[in-house]
């Protein structure tokens, strides 16, 4: 099992920086939306904005993309996870 | 070291080492010297603990002060509680026959990071010194315990800060194990050895492994906030500062409950593997006994609630957690029922594993069936924080997790320390033990349910023939702990060399390689072909 | 050391398993300060909303800017050192350090700030302004300190990093160590991206 089938995929360079791009704008764009009043859209649009953020920088800077295909399972699980304990307690205090 | 009457094919691993004397151990990275490191570490930790809840025993001999004032039973039972929880039965059977055994059963050499392995139990040394420590120092014991409930773990002058940071290095002991085994599950099985050939105790270590990591930084963080609300006096328990002490008590059981799965799983797994050498039978339902220990360790998950009934959440909490605490009564029962359906028509061999195992089975079965009582809301709002709830957990807790490693320490004796133990005194004191251990718990749940509290050192009048029963079972059971233990030390130094490296003739791959294990277990790595329980 | 690995055994891929592991446990410890700061947001909403209000956007928003591009640099890093391009490497390794420090010390003016007016926890001050106010500080403090000192655990990881490059034993042919440390710090930048908008975005 043990041996180093291991194929490493170089990222040019390009990518990361079109990533970066992509990032940067999303900040902005979460910055800029703070301006307008959305009332109670305003959690979910900074959370949607953090989500999308947090893709890439899953994706590509920590190569979810080019690696074996366990890890990208796993942290999906585990983000479920959190997910649903959160939700899990939230309905203690919704509902109280 | 050992005068073996077998041809030995390689040196045993106790034979080798390039450092003398206690070094060979504590510089070791051996998996099988760390987990007989652990195993040292966590016997000589159960001693104390065990000492300490006979000593809350003989103070309940009697209503009114016996032996300790009430503040001394506060701190004994906080100490008992956190030695047996955090140090004994949650390290317990991953770290010690995880360690020893795991690499063997996959075909390994090693885990997948020796040296994180060892680091794990200087870790687990340091955290049990922090915790024990904070019963000596100035201050006094501390008195929450071992669940350190908010608000009182920061408003108490005792001892709390070594202790929570205590529990808090432990956990990190707990992850990086379970980390090692993830990993070594993962990559290092020996060839041919796909999931489904995989032996179950490597199963239920790999479903605990996921808890251990998964859960234990929940507990970690609770407690860091613990350490933060007596030093900084933030307030995030704290309800006059708007803080809220039922969160503390999510945050600690989303962490302490699957805790119970992290003490339960292996000890299953241990089990699975002895009914089957001692039935010589296949393991009926393999699939469904790996199916419910992956079911019990995601569902449990999320049970945390029970243990806050009558804390004040919401009714739909309440019924959301009720349901899903039910739903975890499925995958344990599928398991029993597995395990009565090998020992069926098997030719069994009534050795003293095999004791152990069906006694599991039994308290187990007690343990498992009373826990509904206390997951079911109308009834758990009567016992609640009675002496029912204490049987119960011990039911499961020693009876299921204490039976299962006295089990796989007698299973694997032979393996470990290349010599047999006295097979008579190891039958009467697992029946002294058995005996003892049904008359100091059967009676806590008649207790509970007529209205004793828990925690408390003082009781009713009307409550002291159980507790004389119960009292007296606590001394039968701590005399079949001693015939026990000194049948093991004595054995592991004089016993009878082993005749053969495979003396229950059981089917998976430790009992291929010799006894003791040679360093690298394997002369060659094996290169599997069928199950693991493969008696056809 | 370790005699039972007397033939040289390596695993990639396990390595990084590991560091994937280790990343989960941060996450979900992390988690449990989420599940706090989203149950009394979910309490004590309008006050959220207001004490957020204290805290500097800008500079926020320059940590932000700082550790996403000290994210990129890393990752690039790793594509340097397996096109064999060392003191590339060793570069965008260093500019990412640089980066860190420059967060640290942004946190630290920003922190010796808000205590200089009084907002700390404990504080007399916050106690007046009511308890949502005493949350959202405590939660403030708090996480930000905590992931102050992710920060600082990740800056020693690559500096070893670097050092190891330097002697030639991390290289291209043998970079796993790198990535484990870009991975951790990406963990340190992802939980910095929730941070953000969470405390000072949301007014």
């Amino acid at each position: 099992m043990s041996n180093n089938e291991d194929k490493h995929h170089i990222v040019p360079f390009r990518t990361f920086i079109i990533v970066l791009a992509a990032l940067l704008t999303f900040t902005f764009i979460s910055i800029a939306v703070t301006n307008y009043e959305l009332g109670a859209f305003t959690v979910l649009a900074a959370m949607l904005l953090a989500t999308a953020k947090t893709i890439l920088v899953l994706v590509y800077f920590m190569h979810l993309k080019f690696d074996v295909k366990i890890f990208g399972i796993l942290i999906t699980a585990v983000l479920a996870l959190i997910g649903a304990v959160i939700f899990i307690t939230l309905l203690d205090y919704i509902f109280r | 070291m050992i005068n073996a009457k077998l041809e030995r094919r390689e040196p045993s691993f106790y034979d080798v080492s390039e450092r003398k004397g206690i070094l060979a151990w504590i510089l070791s990275t051996d998996h099988k010297r760390i987990g007989l490191l652990y195993l040292y570490s966590i016997m000589s930790f159960f001693i104390i603990g065990a000492i300490l809840g006979l000593l809350m025993k003989l103070e309940l001999l009697a209503p009114g002060k016996t032996i300790m004032e009430a503040k001394t039973y506060n701190g004994v039972f906080t100490l008992h509680g956190i030695i047996m929880i955090f140090l004994i039965v949650i390290p317990g059977l991953p770290a010690v026959f995880g360690n020893f055994m795991l690499p063997i059963l996959i075909g390994a050499k090693d885990v997948a990071f020796p040296r994180l392995n060892l680091l794990s139990w200087y870790i687990y040394i340091f955290g049990a010194i922090l915790a024990v420590a904070s019963q000596f120092m100035s201050g006094g014991p501390p008195d929450t315990g071992w669940t350190f409930y908010a608000p009182y773990s920061f408003k108490t002058t005792t001892n709390m800060l070594p202790a929570v940071l205590g529990a808090f290095v432990l956990g990190f002991s707990s992850i990086l194990t379970g980390l090692n085994f993830i990993v070594t599950i993962h990559r290092m099985r020996a060839p041919g050895m796909t999931w489904l050939k995989m032996p179950l105790f490597p199963w239920t270590l790999y479903g605990t492994a996921w808890i251990q990591l998964l859960a234990t930084p929940v507990i970690g963080i609770t407690l860091l906030m613990t350490v933060g609300e007596r030093i900084f006096n933030i307030g995030f328990f704290d309800p006059a500062l708007g803080g809220d002490p039922i969160l503390y008590q999510h945050l600690f059981w989303i962490y302490s409950h699957p805790a119970v799965y992290v003490m339960i799983l292996p000890a299953m797994g241990a089990i699975s593997e002895i009914l089957p050498t001692f039935a010589q039978k296949t393991i009926f339902g393999y699939k469904a006994i790996i199916i419910s220990t992956l079911a019990i360790a995601f569902v449990g998950y999320f049970v945390w609630g029970h243990h806050m009934f009558t804390s004040g959440m919401s009714g739909v909490a309440l019924y959301v957690f009720s349901i899903l605490t039910f739903l975890v009564a499925i995958p344990s029962g599928v398991k029993v029922f597995n395990w009565i359906s090998t020992i069926y028509k098997g030719s069994i061999n009534l050795k003293t594993p095999f004791y152990w195992a069906v006694s599991f089975i039994f308290v187990f079965m007690i343990g498992g069936l009373t826990g509904l009582v206390l997951g079911a809301l109308a009834t758990d709002v009567h016992v609640h924080d009675t002496h029912f709830v204490v049987a119960h957990f011990h039911f499961i807790v020693f009876g299921g997790v204490g039976f299962a490693f006295m089990g796989a320490i007698h299973y694997w004796f032979p393996k470990m320390f290349g010599r047999m133990y006295e097979e008579t005194w190891a039958n009467v004191g697992w029946l002294i033990f058995f005996i003892g251990f049904l008359t100091l718990y059967l009676p806590m749940f008649y207790l509970g349910i007529a209205g004793m509290p828990r925690r408390y050192f003082d009781y009713l009048p009307q409550f002291h023939g159980g507790n004389i029963i119960s009292s007296l079972g606590a001394i039968v059971m701590i005399m079949g702990l001693v015939i026990i233990i000194t049948n093991l030390v004595r054995s592991a130094k004089f016993g009878n060399p082993v005749e053969s490296d495979n003396p229950w003739n059981g089917k998976t791959l430790e009992w291929t390689v010799e006894s003791p294990p040679s360093l690298e277990n394997f002369e060659e790595i094996p290169i599997i072909d069928k199950g693991p329980y493969d008696y056809e | 050391m370790t005699m039972n690995n007397m033939e040289e055994h390596r695993d990639d891929i396990g390595s990084r398993f590991g560091m994937w592991l280790f990343i989960f446990t941060e996450l979900l410890l992390f988690a449990g300060l989420f599940l706090v700061y989203a149950v009394y947001r979910f309490l004590n909403r309008d006050a959220f909303q207001f004490a957020a209000e204290e805290l500097n956007t800008f500079v926020g928003a320059l940590n932000t800017v700082l550790l996403l591009a000290s994210s990129a640099t890393i990752a690039m890093s790793i594509t340097a050192l397996q096109k064999n391009k060392k003191v590339l490497s060793l570069g965008l390794l260093g500019f990412t350090v640089l980066v860190g420090l420059v967060f640290l010390v942004n946190k630290y003016f920003e922190w010796s700030l808000k205590i200089e007016h009084g907002l700390f926890p404990g504080s007399e001050l916050l106690l007046e302004y009511g308890k949502g106010e005493v949350l959202f500080f405590g939660l403030y403090f708090f996480m930000t300190g905590l992931h102050a000192l992710h920060i600082i655990v990740g800056l020693v990881f690559i500096l070893v990093v670097f050092v190891r490059i330097q002697k030639g034993r991390i290289n291209s042919e043998n970079f796993v160590h790198l990535e484990n440390a870009g991975l951790y710090w990406h963990l340190v930048d992802i939980i910095w991206i929730f941070l953000f908008p969470l405390f000072y975005l949301i007014t």
